[in-house]
């Protein structure tokens, strides 16, 4: 696998009420804020004018904002087709929080409401389908539940794709949410031999991401 | 002795094993599907639902009977009881070296010990145990594995995920064996689930068949061993899985597209890999839930991939859908036929019930099958291929 072909060319964290875009702070809650309180205020800020962002549970909410805010200006759909266009993302508690929650609607049968609102998102991968819908992506993507985030895996399997040509560019990354703990942090890998052009980057390694992480 | 091109690095399948509602074994489902004995049956409200509902359950005095050859069936959950089961099975007839650090383990399921957030249940096992790392991690730990397990949660397509992802990290060299098994429990939570989406039908599921109306659940688990090293391989047939991919339909979260180009392309871009045209192929195992949306989904996309005419099956009449266990099960019942040049018959289909004429398969019968594919779809939009192929070393 050569790396060096690979370059990360964006990237979006959000975890303890900030958002770093690149590296750098792009927005800074109040720490006292509460995760789905502060991604409220990330998506208004950030004007991302999607109403469906409201119906989400906070797991889906925060892919879908850390995406929204890696590709914004990015055009990817301009520089490849919908179906190169790949996700990989990781996790460690799959949708816990949303389990526990639909669970409740039908532990006993005098108060049995299961709802398919809930439902439907206690599936870790339904963000990476809400992030397919946004932007029309139409490629291979893929949600690995694993106990600790891994740069190194990351970066095999991503350069894995590339190189068994599933996708041309992929948004890759950790979303976790767990109770009040949440983090994410979404990487645009771009194959610099697919590319016809792509933004000056890091080259995607286990440094760079761990970096970023 | 003859010798297959880019024999280096091909992934072929060592063993294999299928707990359902018809057997422990993969033969005891293989005799179940051609004696057409489904294992879906209408339960009366239970601790399960609350309601009357056709599910496909595994027999739980026969699991822990047989689990106890291993270890304390209390010491287990049933998803993991399951799991090790389906391993060792198919462990008992494979020559991998477990315990090597050129062994994976990938874990494909789409909810792990979920009835273990049952008020009822809660307090049996350790918290941690709710969580899918974790029990993974107590299953690769049972077996001696020395890699960190993959797990693939991807709704209904983790299981040919599961493999597809395997067969490239074997490929590519990164490991030389790999223990792919998918599983999943009927439990509260589920059902309940697929009820609120009014998908279930009253009655044993009907694929493809006109007066379909919905799914039927099912559970289980299934294994499969793949390796690179064919000097662990006898000579002669062997089948190999030679190429798959994944797609998403970029349309709705909870229902497939109405058009079938995700789907379309998974089975296109597999196609390319393979380096196949659609008329190469001699078999294709769909997804095929019995939904009116679904098959209708499947219908176009397989008329859209040139795959009309290929003599097609859903395995769901006989023990419904199998969730995170589906994409492996199916994918071995599907080698099964290969090997034993007999097609199955799509339990349940008698009136063609999709708008595009399919070649939908209505009692076994003998065929020589060379190439064959596999396919999935699942909420999120995501779909997936495979395809196998008869090799010979």
């Amino acid at each position: 696998m050569e790396s060096i072909e690979n370059v990360i060319s964006g990237s979006c964290s959000i975890h303890e009420q900030k958002v770093i875009i690149d590296g750098k702070v792009g927005f800074e809650g109040n720490i006292d804020w509460s995760m789905p309180e502060f991604l409220k205020k990330v998506y208004k800020n950030f004007e991302m004018k999607y109403p469906k962002f409201y119906k989400m549970d906070p797991l889906t909410k925060l892919g879908f904002t850390t995406a929204e805010i890696l590709l914004r200006d990015k055009n990817l759909n301009e520089k490849y087709d919908d179906a190169d266009i790949g996700i990989v993302i990781l996790n460690r508690s799959s949708s816990i929080d949303i389990d526990k929650a639909f669970q409740l609607t039908i532990d006993d049968n005098d108060n049995y409401y299961p709802s398919p609102a809930l439902f439907v998102y206690t599936l870790p991968n339904i963000m990476a389908g809400e992030i397919c819908i946004r932007h029309k992506f139409k490629g291979e993507n893929t949600v690995f539940i694993r106990k600790e985030f891994s740069a190194k895996f990351i970066q095999d399997y991503v350069s894995l794709l590339f190189q068994k040509k599933k996708a041309k560019v992929c948004i890759a990354g950790w979303v976790e949410v767990n109770h009040t703990q949440y983090k994410s942090l979404l990487m645009l890998v771009e194959n610099t031999i697919f590319a016809n052009s792509y933004d000056s980057g890091h080259t995607f390694d286990t440094n760079a991401i761990n970096k970023l992480f | 002795m003859q010798y297959p091109d880019r024999k280096m690095g091909k992934v072929f399948i060592e063993s294999d094993n299928i707990i359902s509602s018809l057997g422990f074994t993969t033969e005891e489902n293989v005799c179940g599907i051609l004696q057409d004995k489904p294992g879906i049956r209408i339960y009366n409200p239970s601790q399960l639902s609350p309601t009357r509902v056709p599910l496909s359950l595994v027999e739980t005095d026969k699991l822990n009977g047989i689990f106890s050859e291993f270890d304390d069936p209390e010491n287990f959950t049933r998803f993991e009881k399951l799991v090790i089961a389906s391993i060792s099975n198919a462990l008992a007839e494979s020559n991998i070296p477990v315990k090597s650090k050129d062994t994976l383990f990938i874990l494909s399921t789409t909810k792990g010990n979920i009835d273990l957030l049952e008020s009822k249940k809660r307090s049996l096992f350790e918290e941690e145990r709710k969580y899918i790392w974790n029990t993974a991690a107590l299953l690769s730990n049972y077996f001696g594995l020395k890699n960190e397990p993959l797990i693939i949660c991807n709704a209904c397509i983790s299981g040919v995920l599961a493999i597809n992802t395997a067969r490239m990290l074997l490929e590519s060299g990164t490991y030389k064996h790999a223990v792919v098994v998918g599983a999943d429990i009927l439990s509260r939570f589920v059902i309940s689930g697929f009820q609120s989406f009014q998908s279930l039908s009253p009655n044993p599921c009907k694929p493809f068949d006109k007066s379909r109306d919905g799914l039927s659940l099912g559970e289980g688990s299934s294994t499969m061993v793949l390796t690179t090293d064919i000097s662990i391989l006898a000579e002669g047939q062997q089948i190999s899985v030679i190429a798959g991919s994944g797609s998403n339909d970029a349309n709705h979260i909870s229902g497939p597209s109405r058009t079938g180009e995700g789907l379309y392309h998974a089975i296109r871009k597999t196609l390319e890999e393979a380096e196949l045209k659609a008329e190469h192929i001699d078999f294709l195992s769909s997804h095929g839930t019995a939904t009116d949306y679904n098959d209708e989904m499947e219908a176009k996309a397989f008329h859209w991939a040139g795959l009309a005419q290929v003599p097609i099956n859903s395995f769901k009449g006989y023990f419904g859908h199998t969730m995170g266990a589906a994409g492996v099960m199916e994918s071995v019942l599907s080698v099964e036929s290969m090997k034993r040049n007999m097609l199955f018959h799509s339990y349940g289909y008698g009136n063609h019930g999709v708008t595009v004429p399919l070649n939908i398969i209505s009692g076994h019968r003998e065929a020589e099958m060379e190439y064959i594919v596999k396919t999935a779809s699942g909420f999120g939009g995501c779909n997936a291929a495979l395809i196998f192929k008869k090799d010979k070393l």
